[in-house]
């Protein structure tokens, strides 16, 4: 074994930062799975009538669908009748300011150094905080319905906003897309909804952060971001999660719908338990993005920074129906220990000069398996459709794995598509290199990495770029290799 | 400050340095030439505390540590600064973040407060002109796609900025035009100090004209076998080496 390696080995022992649970009560729904859970669920939330005959049918149609084996990972098979689908702070009245909430609650955000008391006040970001599965928190939300935005719990949308939930709910993932998707559209808790009238332009960044906080908890986040002609808006996300011996499923869907000339930016800063040194624990995250270009001139942006979760199963995608319409997206995601990440996007161009851009940036660490998985389709109606893909792999020691697979499906002989691809290492020249100038190994580790993501880091707002360059730091702590 | 006694190194078992002396006080120039292969870049690599290299045998103090148990970092941190021969690319980290996580991480060592980036820039700016290095070359990309003399005129910006005790400039003559040969040397010169002290590692005399040595020694095979004044860079360029390897070829039998 080579000096680097041995470094590796001792110091990628780092136990995870954000690893604590605080012990709070909770009002959860029974163990296991079935269509009473589902009516309880949503009578719990009182919802109507529609939504749980289209809970109900989402349940049915994942009965019949089997989990899908596809990925490049292996998992022990999650049981899902042992899983509890709902749980709930145990707070019956919903607090009117932070002064009402939980003083555990804060707690969390603050060991997070997110404290809504300070969200607050910094930069005009608004803040949904997302605890388990109920919102427990939102702010600014004044500034932006003066402008006809919403943006609440979807919760709060299915009561307040009923016809706009009706209206495009499942229309971008449907409940039929894939086994995970059909899954959370049964039994999905809360999660974020965003509309943004036509002509307004958000003129704050806004944020969600999701926190796993309950054992046994399936979570199963629902996120739908409706932009109308000519708006535009910049959504991040970013989750952290205690430490948990026994794995924990991750079933989100987002939809984001971008009308005529609308622009979404979503951000998401990744940071689920991967498990701990020796692979036990972790979070299983299995997700569904996607967003519709409906509109000409549309665009959409996908930028996430990967770095947590046992395992991953991801592709934020973009259907260009709209022409003219672009879609983009940039990554990186990090595995190290045992971690496995499958990720990467679909760009499907379906409008006439439809252009996609892909960056992927995959570092592996440890014995980590991090792969890249890519579809560009051309419809036989694209003409002139353009897609830019880069996707490059670092890896930290040997015995770590980067792939890639690239899927390209072309119908339309107009079509440019260029792919791209490197596989490197840091080197121990570069890391003395920066020994020499004074810069320790673990600093020159974040420095070259943080450099290698860069063109993905500057996609993001700049406070959350600044976080993003500290996990990853953080995330690679000591792989030198 | 810096004393080299007996030392020897390998490298994956091939032994390269055999027995180095030398004895280098504050204050003082001291050149090293030699053949290829002979050990330069190795000598200074030892030095520098790169672990591919084995010491086997010998002592190296510098201000009076053991200048072997240090870590890379540390002897940096100590003010062991290299010029390295073929400096290393490092994409996406622009020269001024790396030289101010340098910069500030050294002046940690020495229990001197942080940097901000306005006092950062200014003494960027008046180090820039030492050595005649255009900002747009330092927002880039550390060394990706620089000519080989920006390369080397880069490494003495560094130096500039990281105020060394014990600088080793390992052929940083080569690859610059003539213009950038004086004026880089022009600038080692000026950062030159009764407390601080220059190796410089070179093929060629006429970057002793511009920083003139006060010994010059010929390392062969490993070994320092002479050691005199500025004279004898003279004597070299006009006889080659041949002389001496015969003189040490013989000595060694
Ligand atoms: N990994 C290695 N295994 C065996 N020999 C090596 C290895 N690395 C370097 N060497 C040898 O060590 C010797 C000294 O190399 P070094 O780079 O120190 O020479 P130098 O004096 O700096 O030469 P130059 O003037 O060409 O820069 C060379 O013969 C070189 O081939
Ligand atoms: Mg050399």
């Amino acid at each position: 074994m080579s000096k680097d390696n041995q470094i590796l080995e001792e110091l990628t022992s780092k136990d995870y930062e954000h690893g604590w649970s605080v012990d709070m009560e909770v009002d959860e729904a029974a163990t296991g799975l079935n269509e009473d859970i589902i009516k309880w669920i949503s009578a719990k939330k009182e919802e109507p009538q529609w939504l749980l005959e289209w809970r109900l049918k989402a349940f049915k149609t994942w009965q019949e669908m089997k989990e899908p084996d596809w990925a490049n990972v292996t998992y022990p098979k999650i049981d899902l009748q042992a899983l509890k689908y709902y749980s709930a702070p145990k707070k019956s009245n919903k607090p009117k300011s932070l002064d009402e909430i939980d003083p555990e609650l804060l707690q969390i955000y603050e060991r997070l150094g997110i404290s809504l008391n300070e969200q607050k006040k910094l930069q005009g970001i608004a803040v949904d905080a997302v605890l388990d599965s109920v919102s427990v928190g939102t702010t600014f939300k004044h500034t932006l319905s003066k402008l006809g935005i919403v943006f609440c719990s979807f919760s709060e949308a299915v009561k307040e906003h009923p016809e706009l939930v009706k209206k495009y709910l499942g229309s971008v993932v449907p409940i039929t897309d894939n086994y995970y998707a059909a899954l959370n559209s049964a039994v999905f808790s809360d999660g974020s909804f965003c509309y943004i009238p036509a002509g307004v332009r958000c003129p704050m960044e806004l944020s969600t952060y999701f926190r796993i906080n309950a054992a046994n908890t399936g979570q199963f986040e629902r996120t739908l971001i409706v932009a109308e002609e000519s708006s535009y808006v910049s959504y991040l996300e970013g989750c952290t999660a205690p430490q948990r011996d026994e794995n924990q499923l991750h079933a989100a869907v987002v939809e984001i719908y971008a009308a005529k000339h609308a622009e979404v930016k979503y951000s998401t800063v990744q940071n689920w338990f991967p498990g701990d040194k020796n692979g036990k624990g972790g979070i299983y995250n299995f997700v569904t993005k996607r967003g519709i270009c409906a509109g000409d001139y549309s665009k959409i942006s996908w930028t996430q920074v990967e770095t947590g979760s046992a395992v991953t199963w991801k592709y934020p995608s973009c259907i260009l129906k709209g022409d003219h319409s672009i879609g983009e997206f940039y990554s990186v995601a990090v595995t190290n220990n045992y971690q496995q990440a499958d990720t990467g996007t679909k760009m499907i161009h379906i409008g006439k000069n439809t252009k996609s851009r892909i960056v992927s940036k995959g570092i592996s660490a440890g014995k980590s398996q991090n792969s890249y998985r890519g579809q560009v389709q051309v419809m036989k109606r694209a003409t002139n459709a353009r897609n830019f893909s880069q996707c490059d792999s670092l890896l930290m020691g040997d015995r770590c794995g980067a792939h890639t697979f690239p899927y390209i499906d072309i119908q339309n002989p107009t079509a440019k598509v260029e792919h791209e691809a490197t596989t490197s290492k840091i080197g121990e020249d570069q890391l003395f290199y920066c020994n020499q100038r004074g810069i320790a190994t673990e600093d020159a580790v974040a420095l070259i990495v943080n450099g290698y993501a860069k063109e993905v880091l500057n996609q993001l707002p700049m406070e959350f770029a600044v976080e993003a360059q500290k996990l990853l730091a953080l995330t690679l702590e000591g792989s030198v290799g | 400050m810096l004393t080299i006694k007996n030392l020897h190194a390998s490298i994956e078992g091939t032994p390269i340095l055999k027995g180095i002396n030398l004895e280098v006080k504050p204050g003082e120039v001291h050149a090293i030439m030699g053949p290829n292969g002979s050990g330069k870049s190795t000598l200074a690599s030892v030095l520098a505390g790169r672990e591919e290299y084995e010491v086997t045998e010998g002592e190296v103090s510098f201000k009076g540590k053991n200048l072997l148990d240090l870590s890379p970092e540390d002897r940096a941190r100590e003010g062991v600064f290299l010029a390295f021969q073929y400096p290393v690319e490092i994409p996406g980290v622009s020269s001024t973040n790396f030289l101010r996580t340098a910069v500030n991480q050294v002046r940690e060592y020495r229990g001197l407060e942080s940097l901000d980036a306005v006092k950062f820039l200014s003494i960027m700016k008046e180090k820039m002109k030492l050595v005649e290095i255009d900002q747009k070359l330092l927002s880039r990309s550390l060394n990706e796609g620089f000519s080989g003399g920006e390369k080397k005129r880069n490494e003495i910006f560094q130096m500039a900025m990281l105020e060394p005790t014990l600088s080793i400039l390992d052929e940083t003559d080569s690859g610059l035009d003539i213009d950038a040969l004086r004026i880089v040397s022009n600038g080692v010169n000026q950062l030159k100090t009764s407390e601080n002290a220059t190796i410089v590692v070179t093929h060629y005399q006429r970057l002793l004209d511009y920083i003139v040595p006060d010994f010059v020694h010929v390392l062969y095979n490993g070994r320092i076998v002479k050691s005199g004044t500025k004279e004898l860079a003279l004597e070299l360029e006009e006889k080659g080496y041949d002389w001496i390897k015969e003189e040490a070829d013989a000595a060694s039998v």
